[in-house]
């Protein structure tokens, strides 16, 4: 116990890193550029002149989730999915990471069912928003808060 | 909040008793059901694309030997079933322990006459992956070989020195403060049973060294090369306490 | 080679819908991470998913950076006749990783 080993270590890099919570994921994706407002032009692209209804989509997310890399997103929306009356689109936005969009899903009548799931990236804690566009040209919102907490030992950077 | 987690840590004894039996607790039983489900739905869990690499390199021949490891291991889910549970075992020839990796790389090397495949590359993670799945489910079992003996112990030693800028010990968190949260994570008991694996913050498979390496680093300690034989040490060290955990590779970690 | 996971059920009754599962290997370069020596690495990811039924798209989805790693897609199908269902992805550099599946309906 007593006898150092340090002498006995190769070591190629000695790296040591700036507090214990090191920031790792600050470095995948660099929130700098990420605004809600951001988020709100990307929105209103989608949205054009209709109007946003509250209802409808139902989003599944982890409220708290160990590591922001891989959350786990399920969304369904409420549509009898026939060829008159189906979700076109359902479009997923984020309001902190570098970039707004997240993913676009495009469904049909041959869809039988309005429900998808993925794996997204969130750099911070921050709200998830999900419009669905339907048949008949209206638009439904839902959105979701997720906070991230980061692990304790990092990588160094490879 | 940070610091003075690390305070409490740095109080509490560098040796201490070993976990008990039955609060032994793997990795998973401290993750979310999110995290929980990606690993146990294997349609879903990324590690099987690594698995399913594995099991194309398994059937392809290769090197000066022409062989794959087919050829003379035959069905894996027999041949291979329960050796990661009994790994780290002793190398006569080395004279040594050594861990799946070396073992494969060893059977590359003289069986396949190929040249050995670096630590952490994409072919050796999922020969790796591929072999210790066969064992899923199986409850580690150290093999009771006294050459072993005297290596266990080195592991343990660096297992209980205070180590790095912070001077902690890895049983100071894993051994006395497991299950309560720094900076965010749950400190877990550091048991090996589920490498290789898919870990979160890597986005990728990684093996036990580099998670030890991921520790080493966040003691503000210096960390060894890959494959050195004092990873191989710790193994066996972390593999004698985990004993009767089930390997579950290829688990999924934060 | 990038490699997929696809869980389509093997059979299934007309009119049923059904859940498909695809995971494929892909390290979604965000394009905002920087390397070893602070600059960044340029964007690789994959940006489209295709999934036709017999030649017929059915379902499509727009990726972005924001997707994880090794992308996983969950989605639904109406069964309609028995065939192949053909998957698609597409990365930036226009490269196609595709793979099948076979559906027997009754
Ligand atoms: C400051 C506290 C701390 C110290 C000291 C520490 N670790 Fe860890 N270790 C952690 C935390 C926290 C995790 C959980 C990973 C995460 O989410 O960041 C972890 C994870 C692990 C794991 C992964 C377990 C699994 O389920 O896969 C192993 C193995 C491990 N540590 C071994 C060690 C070893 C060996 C040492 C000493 C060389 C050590 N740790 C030192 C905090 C620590
Ligand atoms: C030419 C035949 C041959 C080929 C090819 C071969 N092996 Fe082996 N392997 C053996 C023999 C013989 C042993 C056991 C004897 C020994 O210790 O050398 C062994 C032992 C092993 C062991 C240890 C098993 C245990 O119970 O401890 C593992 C793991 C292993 N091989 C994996 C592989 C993998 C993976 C490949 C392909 C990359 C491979 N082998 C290719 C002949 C082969």
């Amino acid at each position: 116990m007593m006898t150092d080993p340090t002498s006995q270590r190769r070591t190629s890099r000695r790296r040591f890193i700036a507090g214990a919570g090191a920031l790792s994921l600050a470095l995948t994706l660099r929130p700098a550029d990420a605004t809600p407002e951001s988020m709100q032009a990307a929105i209103r692209e989608v949205l054009g002149n209709a109007k946003l209804n509250q209802g409808r989509v139902k989003i599944d997310v982890p409220p708290l989730v160990e590591n922001g890399n891989t959350v786990p997103l399920s969304i369904a929306v409420e549509s009898p999915m026939t060829e008159t009356e189906h979700v076109k689109k359902i479009h997923v936005f984020n309001e902190k990471n570098p970039l707004p969009q997240v993913a676009t899903f495009h469904l049909g009548p041959r869809s039988g069912a309005a429900r998808v799931s993925t794996r997204i990236r969130l750099a911070d804690t921050q709200d998830v928003v999900v419009i669905a566009e339907m048949s008949d040209g209206t638009f439904w919102t839902a959105s979701a808060n997720v906070i991230v907490t980061l692990a304790a030992c990092n990588e160094d950077v490879i | 909040m940070l610091l003075s987690l690390l305070a409490v840590l740095l109080l509490a004894p560098a040796h201490a008793a070993e976990i008990p039996q039955a609060e032994k607790k793997s990795g998973y039983d401290f993750m979310t059901p999110e995290t929980k489900a990606m690993q146990d739905e294997l349609t879903s869990n990324p590690g099987m694309l690594t698995v399913l690499d594995g099991e194309a390199l398994w059937n392809r021949k290769t090197g000066a030997a022409n062989r794959a490891c087919a050829d003379c291991h035959q069905d894996a889910s027999n041949s291979m079933k329960g050796v990661a549970a009994r790994y780290p075992a002793f190398d006569a020839a080395r004279g040594r322990p050594v861990n799946l990796d070396q073992r494969i790389n060893a059977c590359r090397t003289e069986r396949q006459q190929a040249t050995p495949l670096p630590p952490e590359s994409k072919d050796l993670l999922a020969l790796s992956a591929y072999v210790a799945t066969q064992s899923r489910g199986m409850p580690i079992a150290p093999p009771d070989d006294p050459r072993l003996k005297p290596f266990r112990e080195a592991g343990e030693k660096i297992y209980e020195l205070r180590q790095g800028q912070l001077n902690l010990s890895c049983g100071q968190c894993h051994d006395q403060n497991w299950g309560k949260k720094l900076a965010g994570a749950t400190i877990p008991q550091a048991h090996p049973n589920g490498y290789p694996l898919y870990r979160l913050e890597w986005q990728a498979m990684g093996s036990l060294q580099r998670r030890l390496r991921n520790c080493l680093i966040g003691m503000r300690a210096e960390h060894y090369e890959f494959g050195a034989p004092e990873y191989i040490d710790l193994e066996l060290y972390l593999m004698s306490r985990a004993r009767g955990l089930p390997i579950e590779t290829p688990a999924v970690r934060p | 080679m990038a490699r997929a996971l696809i869980n389509v059920p093997k059979t299934a009754k007309r009119g049923q819908v059904i859940e498909i599962k695809t995971l494929i290997s892909h390290e979604m370069e965000t394009g905002f991470r920087p390397d070893r020596v602070g600059k960044l690495i340029p964007r690789d990811i994959i940006n489209t998913f295709v999934c036709s039924y017999n030649g017929i798209e059915v379902f499509r989805a727009d990726l972005h950076p924001a997707i994880a790693a090794n992308p996983f897609l969950t989605f639904t199908t109406v069964a309609t006749e028995s065939g192949v269902l053909d998957f698609k992805w597409t990365d930036d550099d226009g490269k196609i990783f595709a793979e099948k599946a076979n559906i027997v309906v009754e």
